[in-house]
């Protein structure tokens, strides 16, 4: 039977060291919603996700009271809008009636993020590909809760540079259009490589159409955990620091697969997949930063850094297969900048620079990621960082994204304010050299060597 | 049968346990098992109960015990056991 010291080690790590449920993302399918008629597409969708997540949000917070686990997020995703709406939509004005039926379905199911005004666009796009991409500054700036993703590129095809150019212009655009609040549109736009069909993390979720008609995904977290038992084998070798990584990781998914078990037998959904996921929060003692320091760096960012994320990635994986049935999604360690208050520091502390995030990249999930950038910066350089973000994804056969934010009227130095789970970020320089004959090229990289397999 | 683990932490004082299981024993809940420690002058308990039993509805018990609990100067916190079973054994 279970003795009290395993009752108190759980209930201290979800009391004082932050553990809980980031999320439970339910997956809709909305391909039956399309129709050659707007107003019905519109009407179809709203009354889907209204039917189906009716129920989602009262029974995470029953699970919540009777677990006493926090459950943090409720969230939505969708089937890539790109699809949906092709028939109906002629113009990027449609699509945006679309993104504000969507917000409305939103609110009215009381989720606080619904993913998927998306596009897969990584070898060509298609006109409704095309206007979706366009209406995305306005959709993102007359909505709240409707979050967008744009994938660009993945192993098998290559990368898609026609839409890297526009997806640099369409950033700046929203951050333009929501400059009132900081550029905050930004913050609800991730361009991907490699995206996956099952990720239930914000801003990135989409329902892929390799998904069934209904899913639960769920997201955990912990960092926290990891850290608070990093504490106890200070000084140790690797392997006792990897073992515990392991250890921990397995116990807080466990967390994870029971709340997804639950919520797909009192729903009657079925289980999609947990992600594997360290995702920090602004709170104090939230971050995987934290972590980095904690396996012995001053700040995330010093020398080491890259090696130190590769192996916190891995066991956490490792660990954490084995407590789940179906693993899936990002699965890997984020490492946002404007929402851990670790990697804030490092970059205010000048340990922290974006070439060294991008390194970072190359052996975590996701990218880069809630970075505050000049709001001058010229829309060639952020197509210039996402060609580069990409072709790491596209070449390691790994999910890349880009998720930055040009703070318009705000430049190197200051500080931006997002609120709630989004944090506040320092802006970080950019380097100032062009790359816009590059960018302008136009065309596609062609698929790597590497995917030719059969 | 389902079972639920009651914890009890808080400054040790007269009471504690006669509170919590009077309470219990009004709503018909069966204590199964109870350990209790004080470390530091601080009092440890855990029960675990069967509820099946018990008239009202789980929500119910959780926000009542927590009041008591909030009375006496402890908190006191239920759990469906399922999440440390699951954490604590393959």
């Amino acid at each position: 039977m279970i003795n009290m010291f395993e009752v108190n080690e759980t209930n201290k790590m979800i009391e004082q060291e932050n553990l809980d449920v980031r999320t439970i993302t339910m997956g809709i399918s909305l391909l039956d919603c399309a129709d050659s008629d707007l107003s019905e597409v519109n009407r179809k969708i709203y009354e889907k996700i209204t039917r189906l997540a009716k129920n989602l949000v009262s029974t995470g917070a029953e699970i919540e009271m009777e677990y006493g686990i926090p459950i943090v997020n409720k969230r939505i995703s969708i089937t890539p809008i790109a699809l949906v709406g092709a028939a109906a939509c002629k113009t990027s004005e449609d699509y945006v009636t679309i993104a504000k039926t969507l917000d409305k379905a939103a609110k009215e199911v009381g989720v606080n993020f619904i993913g998927g005004y998306s596009a897969l666009v990584s070898k060509g796009m298609t006109e409704s590909d095309l206007l979706l991409i366009k209406s995305i500054p306005q959709a993102l700036a007359t909505t709240e809760r409707v979050c967008s993703s744009v994938n660009v590129g993945s192993t098998k095809c290559g990368i898609n540079m026609d839409a890297v150019k526009l997806l640099g212009e369409i950033v700046l655009e929203t951050a333009e259009m929501t400059k009132e609040r900081d550029s905050l549109g930004c913050a609800k736009l991730v361009v991907f490589c490699n995206a996956p069909d099952d990720n239930p993390f914000m801003a990135g979720a989409f329902h892929g159409v390799t998904e069934a008609e209904c899913i639960l995904n769920i997201g955990v977290s912990g960092p926290g955990v990891v850290k608070t038992a990093l504490e106890k084998v200070r000084g140790e070798n690797f392997e006792v620091l990897c073992e515990t990584i392991k250890k921990t990781a397995f116990k807080v998914t466990r967390v994870g697969q029971l709340v997804a078990q639950e919520a797909s037998r009192r729903l009657g959904i079925p289980f999609g997949i947990i992600d594997l996921s360290l995702a920090p929060t602004p709170a104090i003692g939230d971050s995987v930063a934290g972590i980095l320091e904690e396996i012995g760096l001053e700040y995330a960012g010093a020398p080491g850094t890259t090696a130190a994320l590769a192996l916190l990635n891995d066991q956490v994986k490792k660990g954490g297969v084995m407590a789940s049935s179906y693993v899936g999604g990002l699965s890997g360690a984020f490492i946002p900048v404007s929402e851990d208050q670790g990697m804030i520091d490092a970059v205010q502390a000048g340990a922290l620079t974006l070439e060294k995030l991008e390194a970072m990249t190359c052996v975590c999930s996701v990218g880069l990621d809630m970075i505050a950038i000049p709001g001058d910066t010229k829309a060639s350089t952020i197509s210039g960082i996402m060609a580069d973000e990409m072709a790491i994804g596209m070449i390691n056969q790994k999910t890349t994204a880009v998720r930055l934010i040009p703070v318009i009227g705000k430049t190197v130095g200051e500080i931006v304010e997002f609120g709630g789970l989004l944090g506040y970020a320092p802006i970080m320089p950019v380097n100032q050299f062009s790359c816009e004959a590059f960018v302008n090229r136009g065309g596609r990289i062609p698929a790597p060597i590497h995917s030719f397999k059969n | 049968m389902k079972k639920t683990i009651i914890t009890v932490i808080g400054k040790d004082t007269v009471g504690i346990i006669a509170k919590v299981c009077t309470y219990l024993a009004e709503n018909n809940i069966n204590i199964l098992d109870i350990s209790q420690t004080i470390v530091q002058d601080y009092f440890n308990m855990m029960m675990i109960v069967d509820m099946n039993e018990s008239p009202k509805p789980f929500g119910e018990v959780s926000k009542e015990l927590d009041q008591i609990g909030e009375e006496i100067g402890v908190k006191i916190k239920c759990q469906h056991e399922d999440i440390f079973n699951k954490m604590h054994r393959i």
